[in-house]
């Protein structure tokens, strides 16, 4: 599973540990986080990653 | 310093700091102001505290318009120590049971900087706060410049309270942009240049989001410098201008020389710019601060780097200027690299790595020349400056 990089922030997606805090469990890849989803840094939206 | 009423019931309450020269380095060459709003109505609210060591003269400043004890909210817009670091003292003085008003990424940030257990109100955007005759709106403004930075708008004055944006670092009695000369909007770009010109796509959606909301802005009060009043359209304006990154027919020429070499091509590189029309800076890297470097590379089409070999590498000061410069993420620039050498001479190679890492896009392979350039070379450093300029 890739990472993503916030292109805004810096911040790193890492499927392995996932966005507890906004509900996106550990193990799911970028690619099924729903669009909505911004980042918890910047709250840049799923558009503004790149693949790391 | 007496506190200035620049609004009915509204103060800036803030402090000068006349002697700081590096602001975590960036030279600061007119000093800076930490301004701090106290609006007194029904309910007294203040916005932002100063950098710690200029609390006592904070809570002087305040204690000449009311009693500290009486103020019922403080609003933190930004976390970053110079508005924060004044907090903890402050919150002592209003009341440690007094809401402290912050983004939801501001309470997170605060609290990794301060072990007090404040009494935090996390807004939620768009969110309000009836003080009596005025009403405070806040508006996140996320990574402008740091996550937790919101703005705080006074709905009946149309007073915009907007943290580190639009400010500059500038002391003075002066408190508005009809007091002051022209002088500021060299203050108001530096600051943009080195704080805000990586997040520029942002501010450019940003200024459309509130164009659309419709929001009238008659007067903005920034954390630094003077409080825009006459024209803050023009700070807007200017802040559009700046985001977009046009550039003029301008080139910035960053070096660094041992023994002048490197010195004199970058002269016979300005002069075949300046031929061409070209507004061209040649900035030595021990002679000016990289602050005002990136200053000038703001609005430059070319930035034409040279740095001598030194033990197979870079001269140092291009690592500090380089790495500065890839942080800050100028776009829309030409570039091209030079240097001179020894036995060598892989300065200039290492240069278009980097420019071209930053996405510069690089019109020429560079010159390099041995020991000491002679007639030959420095007619091709005119030619690469004459090159350069036809690229614009
Ligand atoms: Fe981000
Ligand atoms: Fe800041
Ligand atoms: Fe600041």
């Amino acid at each position: 599973m890739d990472r993503y990089v916030c292109t805004v922030c810096g911040y790193v997606y890492d499927p392995a540990v996932g966005d507890p805090d906004s509900g996106i469990k550990p193990g799911t890849p970028f690619e099924d986080i729903p669009d909505s989803w911004e980042c918890p840094i910047c709250g840049a939206s799923k558009s503004d990653f790149e693949k790391e | 310093m007496k506190p200035v009423e620049i609004a009915k019931g509204i103060y800036d309450v803030g402090v000068k700091d006349w002697n700081i020269r590096d602001f975590h380095g960036h030279s600061t060459h007119m000093g800076t102001s930490y301004n701090s709003f106290l609006i007194v109505d029904s309910k007294i609210a203040l916005i932002d505290a100063v950098k710690k060591e200029f609390s006592d003269e904070l809570i002087d400043n305040i204690s000449q318009i009311v009693d500290p004890k009486k103020i019922d909210v403080v609003i933190s817009n930004h976390t970053e120590m110079d508005h924060s670091g004044g907090l903890p003292r402050v919150m002592h003085r209003v009341g440690e049971d007094k809401p402290l008003y912050c983004s939801k990424m501001g309470q997170k940030n605060l609290s990794l900087h301060f072990p007090q257990h404040f009494n935090y109100h996390a807004v939620e955007n768009g969110e309000t706060l009836n003080l009596g005759r005025y009403t405070l709106s806040f508006m996140e403004t996320r990574m402008l410049h740091w996550p937790d930075s919101m703005f705080t708008y006074l709905n009946e004055e149309k007073i915009l309270f907007s943290s580190d944006a639009f400010g500059q670092h500038y002391a003075g009695y002066e408190k508005f942009d009809d007091c002051v000369t022209e002088d500021i909007m060299l203050q108001a770009k530096k600051y943009f240049a080195n704080i805000l010109l990586p997040y520029a796509p942002l501010i450019l959606k940003l200024v459309e989001q509130v164009t659309a909301m419709g929001l009238d802005i008659r007067m903005i009060c920034p954390d630094h410098g003077i409080i825009w009043r006459k024209d803050p359209g023009k700070i807007i304006d200017a802040y559009v201008g700046w985001s977009r990154q046009n550039s003029g027919k301008k080139a910035v020429i960053v070096y660094d020389t041992m023994w002048h070499s490197t010195e004199k091509m970058a002269r016979a590189i300005a002069d075949g710019l300046s031929e061409q029309g070209v507004a061209v800076r040649p900035m030595h890297l021990r002679r000016s601060d990289r602050s005002d470097i990136m200053t000038e590379v703001l609005d430059a089409r070319a930035v034409v780097v040279g740095s001598p070999t030194l033990n197979n590498g870079l001269f140092p000061s291009l690592g500090d200027f380089l790495t500065y410069m890839k942080g800050l993420k100028p776009k829309n620039k030409i570039g091209a690299a030079f240097g001179s050498y020894g036995w060598s001479g892989e300065s200039v190679k290492l240069i278009t790595q980097e420019l071209e890492a930053m996405k510069f896009e690089m019109i020429d392979p560079g010159v390099k020349v041995q020991y000491v350039p002679d007639e030959k070379a420095l007619a091709a450093c005119f030619d690469l400056g004459r090159k350069i300029g036809q690229a614009m």
